[in-house]
């Protein structure tokens, strides 16, 4: 066959509509005059159109809808006897006599249906015979219409007598088997079409093919429809005909469209009651069939049929629908070697989908499909489809996405071996995937084997993996530590016990992350050990006895351990400011000498690790703000660490810098509380060596750039002054007060009035108190403004 | 001019009527001027009786020799013009030489006449019955005048009425196996049959069964054979596969058929043939052709 160019076929196309419409110009007439024979002449005439072979389907089909509208006229016509005195009967022979076999059967189609719903012949017979004269026609565009036609015109008869019950269940077998007979015969036809012409115009065939499955498909459709066709008879009779159809042709297009088909147009009842045989068609089709998205399609169905109500889900159980299915999939993936990876992988996403939907309760049957999925993956190499890796992806966020709980997934055995066959990206990607469940679902892991588990399944994130030396995006790197690091804080559990093991698996696991990592775990991780030393603390009555395993003290051990480990990264910074946390938590657990040894890793952070002058700076405050609430020292210790600090104090680099860490010193001596130090002596010492320290600044100031710098210090110290002595510091006497306000004004004299808000704020301060009366009005009364 | 009109006209009017005429069932018959008039149907064996009426011209009279009435069979050959062969002649004398003056009227009767054969027209000769009525005159002729009949004679139904099965084909190419339900159908009958395909090697555009007419004429070397197609029926369109099964579904009553004659008289046969043809895209056509026997079924 030529290819045949499109203004050609206009052309025949015209012509074909021409001829219908002259002969039915005279074919009217003729129904006018009630003439039956021209009627019958010019039926005939017009249906001879339909006889070409040199329309494509879709034209063809025009052509068709002309004629067909026709013949629902002429239809009307032969339904009224007393029009043209001819009984059905006599109808039904007398069209049979047209000597060409399509307008002959058109004919013939259009009759019997009149002669179907007059009820003067047993309709079994006469669409026995319908179906069977239809054979003739072995052209399979012409037949299919044909065919399609006779579908078409007897629908309605046939749903008149598939439901209609007062006659006895033959008739609507009578029905059905019809249908089934006709189904049949225009897929024969449907799939012959692929096997004309040659095959270089295979892909326009398929085309054309796929424009007219409707009409095959249709057959399926008007068979669901019509009320008489039971489970009992879908079960018996329809379905194993269909599907023993769509088996033998061995034709992709056509089992494609007719599994699919089965499944959209069928209560999905009836597809849970007859699952076994429809799942066994499915390894019977041709390799090249896509019949994953078939079983896809079967069990999106089925999960929203069983969310539709709870008695349904019994029936569920009922059939053993699950493992149907996974039997199923099992051998389609058996069965066709050639399916891609990401064809099985999907497959196996539908079930879990299934699944997850049907038994969100049954996490055995979760894990039996990431089981099946992960057999399949070890039977090839590492994924390199990206398309598979996603529907891995898929199929490992699902789960997480029904429970929202993660500790449920966590239950899955299957789970992490599945994760083992991603690459590394995809592995981080899926990691970030769970751990963003937790985070959203505020999921609480609380015991030790999951928390194993759990990492186990996020060690992309936690460690290097083997030859991972990819170049990394650092901002995904901090992005995905920050989100280990609020995982970490997911960890919980109430018991101490518990708690510990919990945090020693984390520890364990994180210490293989490398120094890269650690900056952003170990933070994490101390304070999460700290709760429980702070929880500890706070039940501290219970425990007894050495036999005990979470106590504080292991807990400081392992806290300096994980502390000490960020000393390699280097981060001293870190290190130092969690040092004086667990410092501080040691004071409150009374363990002087584990906050002894904290400070003094503190100490030696400092002084060999931090360089830099104003993070010594940061560093001192923090010291100095650390130590001042600790009160678990003894005297010796004590003086020990606050000479340390005082000293560390004068010692920074910038005057200012010295001045405020000295005046900050002061507060080492003096601690309120009941049994604080109070060492008025020191303290007036820190201050006045904080004036000496400013006044030095002042001098070089003017010095080096020939103006006196603000009076800040001179103010900030004399708000020291005033603090002590509201405080009852009996070193700090007014007349120092006094004579440091006289100061700042001889200062403020060399310069320029600018005015001083600070200055100005204090005084008024002071002011404000000599006014309040009282006793310290009276105390504040001796200074003069 | 009223003397001419009575020298051309024939001097009397003579008119044959069947004495159960108004009953008798009347068919069409084709005359050799190509109109169709209605005549009386006969068969074997029947009596046919009637009469004949001879009326003369207003104010003659006939003087005759006599009259008599002739019922005959004959066979006449188109290609033998004019030469009739009379295989069947009765004959019934109506009256004794003398005058007619007025309207006079026979009554004849022939009684259970043997007919065997049956009116027919084909393409190369004719089979009819007529009755002839001659009145014999001494001057001016004799005054002749014929009335056609029909007969057709009814067969019972045959005792033994087998199928035609059968299986043909060309090796590796094409085969099939057809069957029609009888061999032996009347005229009303329907042929119901079907077309297995065993093996279908070449594409096959469509498939026709036609009925087919040979008439023989005469004998041994002066055999004169003409096949007419008198029906062209459509049984397949498109390319049929293997075991692909046609049903045959056909009517006999739109074809202008006869029974099947053998040997009539010596002098000629009809007989009827079924051929099976497929045509292939090239237009190469197969065929089959079977005889079949066609009789006539009384009408219940």
């Amino acid at each position: 066959m030529l290819l045949i160019g499109a203004e050609d076929e206009e052309k025949w196309l015209a012509e074909g509509i021409a001829g219908v419409q002259h002969n039915a110009f005279y074919l009217h007439r003729a129904l006018d005059s009630n003439n039956l024979r021209d009627a019958l002449k010019y039926s005939a005439q017009m249906l001879s159109e339909l006889r070409t072979s040199k329309l494509s389907p879709q034209k063809y089909y025009e052509l068709y809808m002309r004629a067909f509208d026709e013949l629902r006229i002429l239809e009307m016509f032969f339904k009224d006897e007393s029009k043209h005195g001819v009984s059905v009967v006599d109808l039904y022979e007398l069209v049979q006599h047209a000597g060409n076999i399509l307008p002959r059967l058109y004919l013939l189609c259009t009759v019997g249906s009149v002669y179907i719903k007059s009820k003067e012949a047993p309709a079994k017979e006469l669409l026995q015979d319908l179906v069977e004269m239809c054979h003739g026609v072995q052209h399979p565009i012409r037949g299919l219409f044909l065919r399609s036609y006779l579908a078409q015109i007897s629908r309605d008869k046939l749903l008149d007598i598939g439901s209609d019950y007062e006659g006895d269940a033959d008739t609507v077998m009578d029905a059905v088997e019809f249908i089934l007979e006709n189904f049949t015969e225009m897929n024969k036809l449907w799939v012959r079409m692929q096997l004309e012409g040659p095959g270089r115009v295979r892909e326009k065939r398929e085309k054309e093919r796929s424009a007219l499955q409707e009409l095959v498909g249709k057959n399926l459709h008007v068979l669901s429809q019509i009320e008489g066709v039971d489970l009992e008879i879908y079960k018996e009779t329809v379905l194993p005909r269909v599907l023993e159809q769509v088996v033998n042709c061995k034709d992709d297009l056509s089992q494609y469209y007719l599994m699919d088909c089965i499944i959209q147009v069928f209560p999905d009842e009836y597809h849970l009651q007859t699952l076994e045989m429809l799942l066994a068609a499915c390894p019977q089709v041709q390799p090249t069939v896509d019949i994953k998205t078939v079983l896809s399609r079967l069990m999106d169905r089925l999960s929203k049929y069983a969310a539709s109500s709870a008695d349904v889900l019994t029936e569920f159980l009922q059939v053993e629908a699950f493992t149907k299915l996974s039997n199923a999939i099992e051998k389609v993936i058996e069965v066709q070697v050639d399916m891609p990876a990401v064809g099985a992988i999907t497959l196996y996403v539908s079930l879990l989908t299934f699944t997850l939907r049907v038994h969100p309760d049954r996490l055995d049957y979760v894990d039996q499909v990431l089981g099946a999925c992960v057999k399949k993956l070890s039977s090839i190499p590492k994924l390199e489809d990206s398309r598979a890796t996603k529907q891995v992806v898929a199929l490992l966020s699902a789960p997480l996405e029904k429970y929202n709980d993660t500790v449920t997934a966590l239950k899955i055995s299957n789970y992490p071996r599945v994760m083992d066959h991603l690459d590394n990206g995809t592995n981080k990607v899926m990691a970030m995937v769970i751990i963003e469940s937790i985070m959203k679902n505020n999921t609480c892991i609380s015991t030790a084997d999951k928390v194993e588990v759990l990492f186990e399944l996020i060690k992309g994130l936690i460690k290097d993996l083997d030859s991972a030396t990819d170049e990394l995006d650092e901002e995904d790197f901090k992005d995905e530590q920050n989100s280990v690091a609020k995982l970490i804080h997911m960890l919980y559990n109430n018991e101490p016990e518990e708690m510990l093991k919990i945090i020693c698996i984390v520890w364990k696991h994180t210490m293989a992350g490398g120094p890269k990592r650690l900056p952003f775990t170990v933070p994490s991780l101390v304070f999460s050990a700290l709760r429980l030393v702070r929880q500890l603390q706070g039940q501290e009555g219970d425990i007894v006895g050495e036999e005990v395993p979470a106590t504080p003290k292991k807990i400081f051990q392992l806290l300096s351990q994980m502390i000490e480990a960020l000393s390699a990264v280097p981060s001293p910074e870190l290190a130092l400011r969690l040092y004086l946390q667990c410092a501080e938590a040691a004071n409150g657990c009374d363990l002087e000498y584990v906050a002894y040894e904290f400070f003094t890793q503190v100490f030696v952070l400092y002084e060999e690790e931090i360089a830099n002058s104003k993070a010594q700076v940061t560093a001192i405050h923090l010291i100095i703000g650390a130590l001042q609430r600790m009160n678990v020292f003894s005297v010796e210790n004590r003086d020990t660490l606050t000479h340390k600090t005082t000293g560390y104090s004068a010692r920074l680099l910038k005057k200012p810098d010295q001045c405020r860490a000295v005046y900050a010193c002061s507060h080492l001596f003096w601690v309120d509380g009941q049994d604080g130090i109070r060492d008025g002596e020191r303290v007036l010492l820190c201050l006045k060596r904080a004036l000496r320290i400013a006044n030095a600044a002042q001098q070089m100031a003017s010095i080096a750039r020939d103006s006196s710098g603000p009076v800040t210090l001179f103010v900030e110290i004399l708000n020291k002054y005033l603090y002590y002595f509201e405080k009852g510091n009996k070193q700090i006497t007014a007349a120092a007060i006094q004579h440091l306000i006289e100061l700042i004004n001889t200062e403020m004299q060399g310069d320029s009035a600018t005015s001083d808000a600070f200055l100005a704020s204090t005084l008024r301060y002071i002011q404000f108190q000599k006014q309040r009366g009282g006793v310290m009005g009276a105390k504040f009364e001796s200074i003069k403004l | 001019m009223n003397f001419l009109i009575g020298a051309f006209k024939p001097a009397c009017n003579i008119s044959i009527t069947f004495s159960d005429g108004k009953s008798r069932k009347q068919v069409p018959m084709k005359k050799e001027n190509g109109k169709t008039i209605m005549v009386s149907l006969f068969q074997s064996k029947e009596s046919i009786a009637g009469k004949v009426s001879i009326e003369p011209l207003q104010g003659k009279k006939i003087e005759h020799l006599g009259v008599k009435v002739e019922l005959l069979g004959q066979i006449e050959m188109y290609f033998d013009r004019g030469n009739f062969y009379d295989f069947t002649s009765l004959v019934r004398e109506l009256d004794v030489p003398g005058d007619i003056y007025e309207r006079k009227t026979y009554p004849f009767e022939f009684s259970t006449v043997e007919m065997p054969y049956e009116t027919y027209n084909g393409a190369n000769l004719r089979l009819r019955y007529v009755l002839k009525v001659t009145v014999s005159r001494n001057y001016g002729g004799s005054i002749v005048e014929y009335q056609d009949f029909i007969v057709r004679n009814y067969s019972p139904p045959p005792s033994i009425n087998n199928s035609i099965k059968m299986e043909v084909g060309i090796e590796d190419c094409l085969h099939i196996e057809f069957e029609y339900n009888k061999s032996k159908y009347h005229l009303k009958d329907v042929i119901i049959g079907k077309i297995y395909f065993l093996l279908v090697r070449i594409k096959i555009k469509n498939m026709d069964l036609e009925i087919r007419r040979r008439e023989s004429t005469g004998s041994g070397a002066n055999t004169h054979v003409e096949t007419e197609t008198l029906a062209k029926f459509e049984l397949m369109d498109g390319a049929p596969v293997r075991g692909e099964s046609i049903p045959i579904r056909l009517f006999l009553s739109p074809y202008e058929l006869t029974p099947t004659y053998r040997n009539i008289n010596n002098k000629f046969s009809v007989k009827y043939y079924l051929n099976l043809v497929l045509v292939d895209e090239e237009d190469r056509r197969y065929f089959k052709q079977q005889e079949i026997a066609i009789y006539r079924q009384q009408d219940s």
